[in-house]
């Protein structure tokens, strides 16, 4: 894509049908670091890869929490991200004075798509430089949803977004098949290994990436089911049990020795997810063994 | 049936010279009852009010709670015009919202209490019939009771009630908290010494006497108790006359 002269103000249609500056606008998404989400039929988990500007400072915040049941992760221009979401915060809230229940997410995508349209046909205006992937549950369940500049919305089971989000999104068309029916753990290992292939250089820490997560934990049967998990972020120290238990279970697929002791984990593995299955997002398939004594299982509830 | 609806339009003939005119009016505002009570603790905060639901002479419900939760921390009790109430509510639900994504932490009590006076003065000229009360814990863990007029008039104070059954049940909590004097000087803290059941004890009974005098309280009494371990709800049967 190079520089013509139809592509000074998104007013402006190319002989080819096109607006260059959206497409432009979604360059910039591109150039974003990488955002990742994926869903079950109970869950859904966004992980992302935060920047740091230079070595001094602080990574930029990625993930935003819109609402109890409703959650944001951003690509793009952090700055629009933050307008948008401040805005879809107010939607939110608006709705639920109004109408006493949460808001449908498919409903607040839409406002978010039309918003973003709206500044694709100002001249006086410029589209959002920020795209989003929108995890939410409502009463049709959990659904993540992908906006972008050009005011365009999809639903998806699993999308990746920004820079070398090919590589995740890679990951990702493998393993989704495996998607619906995973535990919020399992689901949560996806998003960090899916996450990580995004990763040029260095390692995935908890610095360096925040996942958030939203669902309904199963329980009774179906919808009448099990707690609502509320949004919750996990950075930090929270996100830090996750990834050891990355590195733990990539370890006994090399090593026969290990093969056995895992076997020998495995029976222990149910008593522990009822424990632990007290409203809070935990339970899953088990870890390596040792690192889960710490709070491995509990999700905090605030970001 | 009530004789006087007052939230009805009415309409009156009114003579002037000869000449009869009908003029209408409307009242905005209903009293639905009911009495409420605060006492703060050392380290504790007690918030009761009584379920019934009234309108002139009549019962709308027994089973109607005024008091929500508005923060970790903080608790609103209210008397007065119901759908103030409920609006008043959601607002300021609404408001703390805001405060929670704008400076990602809870809102504390005395900040609460702030924002309610704030809220019901933006209505100063067409106010919300509410009489409040705000309780929780303080800054500090201590038990704290803000106490509202309905255009957001407040003081923190050790213990208060609103609603109709207030000039009943004031007196004997001045009887019978032991707290220091709202008149000494230097001022001291009106917060009760009493322990927390025996707060609870008191407040469960003076809302049984409101309810033996005062026709718009009854029915049952709903106890909020917030503390260091958290918040919990209570409810005692009250007589249904």
């Amino acid at each position: 894509m190079f520089r013509n002269q139809y592509d000074t103000d998104v007013t402006t249609w190319s002989p080819a049908g096109r607006l260059h500056q959206i497409e432009y606008a979604m360059e910039a998404v591109k150039q974003g670091s990488a955002s990742v989400g994926l869903r079950s039929d109970t869950h859904v988990v966004l992980a992302t890869l935060k920047r740091a500007a230079s070595e001094l400072s602080s990574y930029q915040r990625k993930i935003f929490k819109i609402d109890d049941h409703l959650g944001i992760a951003i690509s793009g221009l952090n700055a629009d991200g933050r307008v948008l979401s401040r805005y879809m915060r107010s939607e939110c809230i608006n709705h639920s004075f109004v109408y006493e229940s949460p808001m449908p997410v498919g409903r607040l995508v839409c406002q978010v798509a039309d918003k973003s349209q709206v500044c694709t046909q100002r001249s006086w205006k410029r589209p959002y430089g920020v795209g989003l992937l929108v995890a939410g549950y409502d009463s049709t369940g959990p659904h993540l949803y992908q906006t972008c500049p050009s005011g365009n919305y999809f639903e998806y089971r699993a999308m990746a977004i920004g820079s070398r989000s090919q590589a995740a999104k890679t990951y990702l068309e493998r393993k989704f098949d495996s998607f619906q029916s995973c535990t919020l753990k399992e689901l949560i290992r996806h998003a960090l290994l899916a996450v990580k292939e995004s990763i040029q250089d260095g390692e995935l820490t908890s610095k360096n990436c925040s996942v958030a997560v939203v669902g309904r934990a199963p329980g009774g049967g179906g919808k009448g089911g099990g707690e609502i998990d509320k949004f919750t972020i996990l950075e930090d120290a929270d996100i830090q049990p996750y990834i050891d238990m990355l590195d733990a279970e990539e370890l006994p697929t090399a090593v026969q020795d290990e093969d056995d002791e895992e076997k020998k984990d495995a029976p222990a593995e149910p008593e522990q997810q009822h424990q632990t299955q007290d409203g809070e997002a935990a339970g899953g398939s088990g870890d390596g063994g040792q690192e889960e004594e710490g709070g491995g299982e509990a999700i905090p509830m605030e970001t | 049936m009530a004789c006087t609806l007052s939230m009805e339009a009415q309409a009156e003939g009114v003579e002037t010279r000869g000449v009869v005119k009908n003029r209408s009016s409307f009242n905005p505002y209903d009293n639905n009852g009911g009495t409420c009570v605060a006492i703060a603790g050392e380290d504790y905060c007690v918030i009761a009010a009584d379920t019934r639901l009234s309108t002139g002479f009549s019962i709308l419900t027994r089973d109607a709670s005024k008091i929500v939760q508005l923060s970790e921390k903080s608790v609103l009790g209210t008397s007065g015009f119901q759908a103030d109430m409920k609006t008043l509510q959601k607002m300021l639900n609404a408001k703390n919202q805001v405060y929670r994504h704008q400076h990602n932490k809870e809102m504390s009590c005395p900040a609460m209490a702030q924002l309610l006076s704030n809220t019901l003065y933006y209505k100063r000229f067409f106010p919300y019939y509410t009489f409040n009360l705000l309780g929780g814990l303080d800054n500090e863990g201590k038990g704290c009771v803000y106490t509202y007029d309905a255009v957001g008039s407040y003081e923190r104070v050790g213990y208060s009630v609103q609603g109709t059954g207030q000039q009943l049940v004031v007196p004997v909590l001045d009887n019978q908290l032991k707290s220091a004097s709202p008149l000494l000087y230097p001022p001291q803290s009106t917060a009760t010494p009493l322990t927390e059941s025996e707060a609870v004890d008191i407040v469960k009974d003076t809302m049984a006497s409101a309810g033996e005098r005062d026709i718009y309280t009854g029915d049952a009494v709903e106890v909020v108790i917030i503390n260091r371990q958290g918040i919990r709800r209570e409810t005692f049967p009250l007589k249904k006359d």
